[in-house]
């Protein structure tokens, strides 16, 4: 190819480029400029590089919105996928400020480098149609959350559960490699959209089966869905927090784009469904992925007496509704997927991002490091209240609203025979079960009374900051849903299908 | 008088009155009782207003007042005022402040006790003229409200169980009214007595009923008789009628004594009155359905009763079941009065007799009731038959007025106790002459009792505990001497209250279906 | 002029909130005035409804029509009565609560939002804005009980919280899939209303909707949360949860269930009106049993409410509009019932037996008490004269056309309902033992005088009482034309009106 395609190639990659870049200029600048500075001076001068880099990201994408199909589909931009971006990017802004504060480390600039390459990886999966570059982003995604996991070198914790998300990434790697090799070999292509097209014409066939529930497990594990979602638990508990909020919030939200566009673009014969739900009744087997994931995740939580460890369960659960958006084909159902994993991200950092100024302040994540928050920390009190209760879905609030939509999409896809009522009713019930302990979390803060000695709790300005701009985008989502759900549903519209 | 609501002014003064009165502070004990008084004097005033202007030929309902209340449910607020009613406000204008006077000896928290009894004195007023269900039942229903707490606070040791055994079997019987009268409605349309009345005289309101629970598929005419007796059950119980009359005695005897003047004198009453102003013109032909039955229970009611009284040792109980007894006489009138065979002149005859024993039985047993008090006062509550002896030695008048007071209860004539009765049995003869029969021990045994008493408490030797028994005094002597007055003189001339009752009688009969 | 009920209750909660934790006088001020407003409000609003227009709508805006949301509140006769209703309850709990010394400012915070969401019901005319304020009302609930009741209180605001949002999934099920199958693509009630459902779908999903509604109506046998609930409330919390909360559901049963799915309340009509006199009666033994002077009340509340439940199943328009007034005239006299024992009795005796008070002297030492409790125990029997026997009455006439031999069992439960009155009245300030000469309680006689705010509230809730009981046009007026509206189109159809 020539150089002109590689500009232009490399033009349309700014967005990628700038941040890869930005990586590369807080490790050059940490590593050259500031080790004898104090920690917090670095975090804050790495913290700011990355948000400066990141918005740049997002004001090229703003400035130039392009539309384009490299190579075959691997590398596309539309609308849609420069959304996912911005959101992905704004993820990891809001990670990054809630890092300032954190002292497990002294390699400041080499865990804000990685998590950026994270990002990046996160951004290339988001604007991909080609197997193998899904599968490539993927593993730098995962690579760079491992060793973000890891990175607490002081905690044991910290080492096991990278070790356990190590191991089992790796496994379901290998499954999603293999179903992936023998799509090829069933299609001939690793676009996306003509493997559709290739397969319908092939089919049913037993191969094509084998490969969907590789696909499956691939794609569980990262969404942390059952029977795929041991590692959750304790790589929740282990990571320092910057890294578990990301793992949460910004690696959910690509990885469930791609799946989706996977099962919908590639596992269904017209993209959108109307209806022949595609080959190889994947339908069934997310249905029941999606009712254990719901049933097991909040039962598990129940009995959880650390917070992170009842977040990590939480996150199964709420995959297991999302599933339930995958469920119903269409761009209305695609919709409302987007608007929940974007809701659901912003409130489990708002969540991990009280959580941060507890562990370090009180000491520990357990119930009882909770009480009496209300008056120590009110501000961060009534975050978590917001935070939690949106997680429970009341209203209001966005992750409300984001539950309400999915399932009103999965119900009018097919009115005449209502084929996902049963799963709906199960989530519902799911949710009431979920009341019961976020509820625990928060008679703490606000029921219990603190101990005697306790003090009001030092909170960082930019914890502050971050929880009440989260709490209020919460609030905000959840009364006025309009102007993200029109911004998605224009996304799609245009994606020309 | 000329467009003057006069008998809403008459139900809402004692109201008004026991508003001022609780308002009296506790220690003003005479103030109460004076202001007290001087409601009821008013009210007495009012009713004899009522009285000498009423018509005595016509009678139709006069004083008639009539507004729209729930149009929605047919309830307006309809009073007026016929022979009937009028001797029942005139009984309650006359039975209310002889309590009131007896009671001279409560000393706890007055004002409250005066209150009541102008609370309760405005319910009585207001359930004998009332003509639409709805308001007919919440006066009905509010009447009980201060009898409960008379009973409660200034009761006898088992006061708590009295006022709640009264208090719980009357509400049963209400509901078991409320719920008739709601199919009545259901029915109809209507809560007015008058347009029932009316559809049961022209014999219209049977099949109305009938239509409406034909769903039902309870067969022709059983609709109508279950609606009878849940009626009747709600007034069963108040007069009381046998075997509903359990808690009658109990109640009667715990109450403070000026307390069961009124529930004899009036309260009771106000369970006949049902009889005769609801049920019988809008149920006649179910009572006539069941007219065997209901003799039977009136029968039952008037010599069981005598033969209770006989057994008793205190004095009040026997009171008690004579009430009973005394009643049960105008039960029997009223159920003969709906017998199939029969001419109108026997019919007015019984039903006379019924509305004039109603008021006669008031003012007796309430006097009674009252030298009873009397009786309590000196002997510092022992009332029992063989507490006493010979106290005609030591209180002749007391004595004197009291066997007046007995012998009028015997039903002696010359007395007033005596016209009812024979009214009474001079209809019910003709009509259903085994009851008459029957009923007959009844009378028998009540002399033997009233005799035993006079005997047991005022003849033979004295009682050595009395010696020092004091003889009536003035205080009490006003209140008792007038009501003896009036005995005699209703006794000896009944028909000064008999020219305001016949004409709504013979009414009545004429509107009669059979 | 409605409307306004809503937006102050919730902008009183924020600035309660914001009043100073250490000045309970500014904030009872705050809460004063603000519940002062909603009544004044909401009388004004009365004053200018013309129940002759059935249905007023007060505003309509589009909010989320990606699903045909709209914000929309209407008025119609019924919802003023129950708007009126709320005031009254919101101004005499607040004069109720006056002692609260204890975090004042989120005590009235959350009053106020529980009351901002219940006018928001009664107000709401889109489905989807009805439950996100029903929803509303779940949390504040948890917390007020949590944090300011007594015995057994956590118990009691997890199982009135999970009762409440298990009811609300049940709804929220019906209410999806009544909005799939309609293919209205709106939310709209009226729109719905007019919307024949098929027969099929009614009969399942009728019974969900109702009996979700009616387990916060306090239907038997769902009503295990109420008395529990109930006794552990502080005294505003219980006025309101039995007051107004318990006829959200009943109105939700109104509203919602029986407007949209008419036939379904054919079918279903002689079970619900069994389980209603089942409750009537099993809450009036029930009550004839307890030992605590709050359970009682808590029993006769659900008794209570099997009247509400029995006057909507009848279905003719005098059991309706019995239905509505005894939603009235009970949250008016559960008000005056929890005021005396929670407030008057209980926060001065410190104990709830019935044994115990007994030997307390309490008519010498609080005669207001006594009289006040009288009064309303006279009107919860169902004494004419009060509110409460007009409203029986109706629902008896209602009843006797549809049900007779049930009418008799209901009729059976208004004795009860006498005798537990009569004896509990006794008990505690009627006592048949002189008093002792030494009390239990040595200070039984020093109890602090009943205060001004206390006599208030109770002048107002008699006075209410006994003017609708003498003159019950005044509400009848409004409630019975509105069963004329097209609302009500498919009920009268299905009734035979």
């Amino acid at each position: 190819m020539n150089t002109a395609d590689y500009l232009a190639l490399l033009t349309a990659l700014a967005p990628e480029v700038i941040v890869v870049l930005t990586a590369l200029l807080v490790l050059a600048v940490d590593l050259l400029g500031l080790q004898d500075t104090p920690r917090s001076y670095r975090m804050s001068i790495a913290a700011g590089l990355t948000t400066l880099g990141c918005a740049g990201a997002v004001g090229w994408m703003f400035m130039n919105p392009t539309v384009g199909n490299w190579h075959g589909g691997m590398f596309v931009i539309d609308p849609l996928n420069e959304t996912v971006k911005a959101v992905i990017l704004l993820l990891t802004v809001l990670t990054a400020m809630l890092s300032v504060d954190c002292k497990f480390t002294r390699h400041v600039g080499e865990y804000f480098a990685l998590l950026l390459l994270a990002t990046v990886g996160m951004m290339f999966l988001a604007s991909t149609e080609d197997l193998l570059m899904i599968f490539t982003s993927l593993e730098l995604v995962s690579l760079s959350l491992y060793v973000l996991v890891a990175f607490n070198k002081q905690s044991r914790a910290s080492a096991e559960g990278a070790m356990k998300y190590f191991l089992f990434g790796g496994m379901s790697a290998a499954f999603l490699l293999y179903g992936f090799s023998l799509l090829y070999g069933l299609a001939g292509t690793t676009n996306v959209p003509r493997l559709a097209q290739k397969l319908f014409a092939l089919g049913p066939d037993p191969l094509a089966t084998v490969a969907l529930v590789m696909v499956v497990i691939g794609f569980g594990f990262k969404l942390a869905a059952v029977p795929f979602h041991l590692w959750a638990p304790d790589a929740y508990q282990g990571a320092p927090l910057p890294s578990a909020a990301l793992i949460a919030s910004g690696s959910k939200v690509a990885s469930v784009f791609v799946f989706a566009k996977v099962l919908l673009f590639g596992f269904s014969q017209h993209g959108w469904g109307d209806g022949d739900a595609a080959m190889g009744g994947w339908i069934p087997l997310l249905s029941i992925v999606a009712a254990l994931s719901m049933v097991l995740g909040n039962l598990a939580a129940i009995r959880q007496t650390s917070v992170r460890r009842l977040l990590a369960y939480s996150a199964v659960a709420h995959a297991g509704y999302m599933l339930v958006g995958f469920l119903a084909l269409g761009s209305e159902a695609f919709g409302s997927l987007l608007f929940y994993v974007t809701t659901y991200a912003l409130t489990t950092i708002g969540a991990f991002g009280v959580l941060g100024v507890v562990e370090s302040q009180v000491g520990g994540d357990q119930f009882k490091d909770f009480a009496g928050l209300s008056r120590r920390a009110p501000v961060l009190a009534w975050g978590l209240m917001i935070f939690l209760l949106s997680l429970a879905g009341i209203p209001p609030l966005a992750g409300f609203f984001g539950k309400f939509y999915l399932f009103a999409a999965a119900l009018t896809n097919d009115t005449q025979n209502l084929p996902f009522l049963w799963l709906i009713v199960l989530g519902i019930a799911m949710s009431c079960v979920s009341l019961y302990y976020y509820l625990q979390v928060l008679k703490q803060a606000f029921v219990v009374a603190a101990d005697e000695d306790a003090r009001p709790l030092a909170v960082p300005f930019l914890a502050h900051a971050v929880v009440v701009l989260l709490a209020a985008a919460v609030v905000i989502l959840g009364c006025f849903p309009g102007w993200l759900l029109d911004t998605l549903h224009q996304a799609i519209g245009e994606l020309g299908r | 008088m000329n467009g003057l609501p006069l008998i809403s002014i008459l139900t809402f003064l004692p109201l008004v009155g026991a508003a001022l009165v609780f308002g009296v502070g506790r220690e003003r004990r005479q103030l109460a009782r004076g202001l007290t008084l001087a409601v009821n004097i008013l009210a007495l005033a009012l009713v004899a207003t009522l009285w000498a202007n009423t018509n005595p030929a016509d009678g139709a309902m006069q004083f008639v007042e009539r507004h729209t209340w729930i149009p929605t449910l047919g309830i307006e607020y309809h009073v007026g005022l016929d022979g009937l009613g009028l001797v029942m406000l005139m009984l309650a204008a006359l039975v209310i402040p002889m309590a009131v006077l007896a009671s001279e000896k409560i000393e706890e928290n007055v004002p409250l006790y005066c209150g009541l009894f102008l609370f309760l004195q405005g319910g009585l007023f207001g359930a004998f003229t009332a003509l639409n269900f709805f308001h007919w039942f919440l006066f009905w229903e509010l009447s009980l409200i201060p009898a409960f707490f008379l009973i409660k606070l200034w009761g006898g040791p088992q006061r708590s169980d009295a006022a709640l055994q009264f208090f719980v079997y009357t509400m049963v019987g209400s509901i078991a009214l409320l719920l008739a009268f709601v199919g009545l409605f259901l029915a109809t349309g209507t809560f007015d007595f008058t347009k029932l009345a009316e559809l049961a005289r022209t014999k219209a309101l049977g099949p109305a009923v009938e239509a409406k629970f034909a769903w039902l598929g309870w067969g022709a005419g059983k609709a109508y008789l279950v609606l009878f007796i849940g009626a009747l059950l709600g007034f069963a119980v108040k007069v009381p009628l046998w075997p509903f009359h359990t808690w009658l005695p109990l109640t009667y005897s715990e109450a403070p004594t000026p307390v069961s003047m009124a529930l004899t004198g009036v309260m009771s009453k106000l369970g006949v009155y049902g009889f005769v102003r609801l049920l019988l013109p809008i149920f006649p032909e179910p009572m006539q359905a069941l007219l065997t039955p209901l003799l039977w229970l009136a029968v039952a009611t008037i010599v069981l009763s005598t033969f209770a009284a006989l057994a008793q040792r205190d004095l009040k109980r026997i009171l008690a079941y004579s009430s009973i007894n005394h009643l049960g006489y105008c039960l029997l009138g009223v159920f003969a009065a709906a017998s199939a065979t029969g001419t109108a002149l026997d019919r007015t005859a019984a039903l006379n007799g019924v509305v004039l024993q109603m008021f006669n039985h008031g003012i007796t047993a309430s006097l009674l009731f009252c030298f009873v008090a009397f009786l309590e006062d000196r002997s510092n509550g022992a009332r029992g038959l063989d507490d006493f002896g010979g106290l005609r030695k030591v209180a002749p008048v007391f004595c004197g007025l009291m066997g007046i007071a007995l012998f009028s209860s015997l039903g002696l004539p010359g007395l007033n106790g005596f016209i009812g009765e024979f009214l009474i049995f001079k209809g019910v003869f003709p009509l259903v002459p085994w009851a008459a029969v029957l009923a007959l021990p009844g009378l028998l045994v009540t002399a033997i009792f009233i005799l035993t008493v006079i005997q047991k408490v005022w003849c033979g030797p004295l009682n050595e505990k009395w010696v020092g028994f004091t003889d009536l005094t003035y205080n009490e002597g006003a209140v008792v001497f007038p009501a003896t007055l009036l005995m005699f003189v209703l006794g000896v001339w009944p028909q000064f209250v008999i020219a305001i009752i016949n004409p709504t009688v013979a009414h009545w009969v004429r509107q009669m279906p059979f | 002029m409605l409307a306004w009920t809503i937006y102050l209750s919730f902008a009183g909660a924020l600035a309660c909130l914001l009043t100073p934790r250490e000045n309970p006088r500014a904030t009872r001020a705050v809460a004063f005035g603000t519940a002062l407003a909603g009544l004044m409000c909401a009388l004004i609003g009365a004053v200018q409804f013309k129940p002759e227009n059935g249905l007023e709508v007060i505003t309509n805006v589009r909010w989320i029509p990606a699903l045909g949301i709209d914000f929309s509140l209407a008025a119609d006769g019924i919802s003023v009565t129950l708007v009126l209703l709320t005031g009254i309850a919101a101004v005499a709990g607040v004069l109720f609560s006056w002692n609260v010394e204890h975090r004042t400012n989120e005590f009235f915070a959350f009053f106020f939002a529980l009351i901002g969401g219940v006018y928001g019901v009664f107000l709401s005319l889109d489905l989807f804005l009805l439950f996100v304020f029903y929803e509303i009302a779940i949390v504040p609930k948890y917390f007020l009980i949590a944090i300011w009741g007594s015995t057994r209180r956590d118990y009691a605001a997890m199982k009135l919280a999970l009762y409440s949002f298990i009811g609300s999934g049940m709804v929220l099920i019906g209410m999806l899939a009544a909005y799939a199958v309609s293919g209205l693509a709106s939310f709209d009630l009226q729109a719905l209303a007019q919307h024949s459902f098929a027969p099929e779908f009614q009969r399942w999903a009728f019974p969900l909707v109702f009996v979700g509604f009616a387990i916060l109506a306090g239907m038997w046998p769902f009503h295990t949360w109420a008395p529990t609930g109930h006794s552990a409330a502080p005294t505003a919390a219980s006025m309101l949860l039995a007051g107004v909360v318990m006829k959200l559901g009943a109105y939700g049963c109104l509203r919602v269930a029986m407007t949209l799915f008419p036939e379904g309340l054919k079918m279903w009509q002689h079970e619900l009106a069994a389980l209603a006199v089942t409750g009537i009666v099993y809450g009036a033994l029930v009550a004839l049993v307890q030992k605590d002077f709050k359970f009682v009340i808590g029993y006769s509340s659900v008794s209570h409410m099997g009247f509400v439940l029995l006057g909507l199943v009848t279905l003719n328009e005098i059991g309706w509009s019995g239905a509505v007034l005894q939603m009235f005239s009970h949250g008016i006299i559960a008000g005056l019932l929890f005021g005396v024992v929670g407030r008057m009795v209980y926060d001065r005796a410190h104990t709830r037996e019935l044994d115990k008070l007994e030997g307390m002297g309490l008519l010498k030492a609080m005669p207001f008490a006594a009289v006040t409790f009288v009064v309303a125990g006279f009107a919860s029997m169902g004494m004419p004269g009060f509110s409460g026997f007009i409203a029986e009455l109706q629902v008896l006439i209602g009843a006797w056309q549809a049900f007779p031999k049930l009418a008799i069992l209901a009729g059976v439960g208004i004795v009860v309902g006498v005798v537990y009155t009569l004896k509990t009245t006794a008990k505690v300030f009627f006592p048949d033992q002189p008093e002792a000469a030494e009390p239990h309680d040595p200070h039984a006689h020093e109890l602090e005088p009943i205060s001004v705010q206390e006599r208030l509230g109770a002048a107002l809730l008699i006075l209410c009482t006994v003017i609708v009981g003498l003159h019950p046009r005044l509400l009848l007026d409004f409630i019975v034309p509105s069963f004329k509206s097209p609302l009500f189109d498919g009920l009268r159809k299905v009734a035979g009106l």
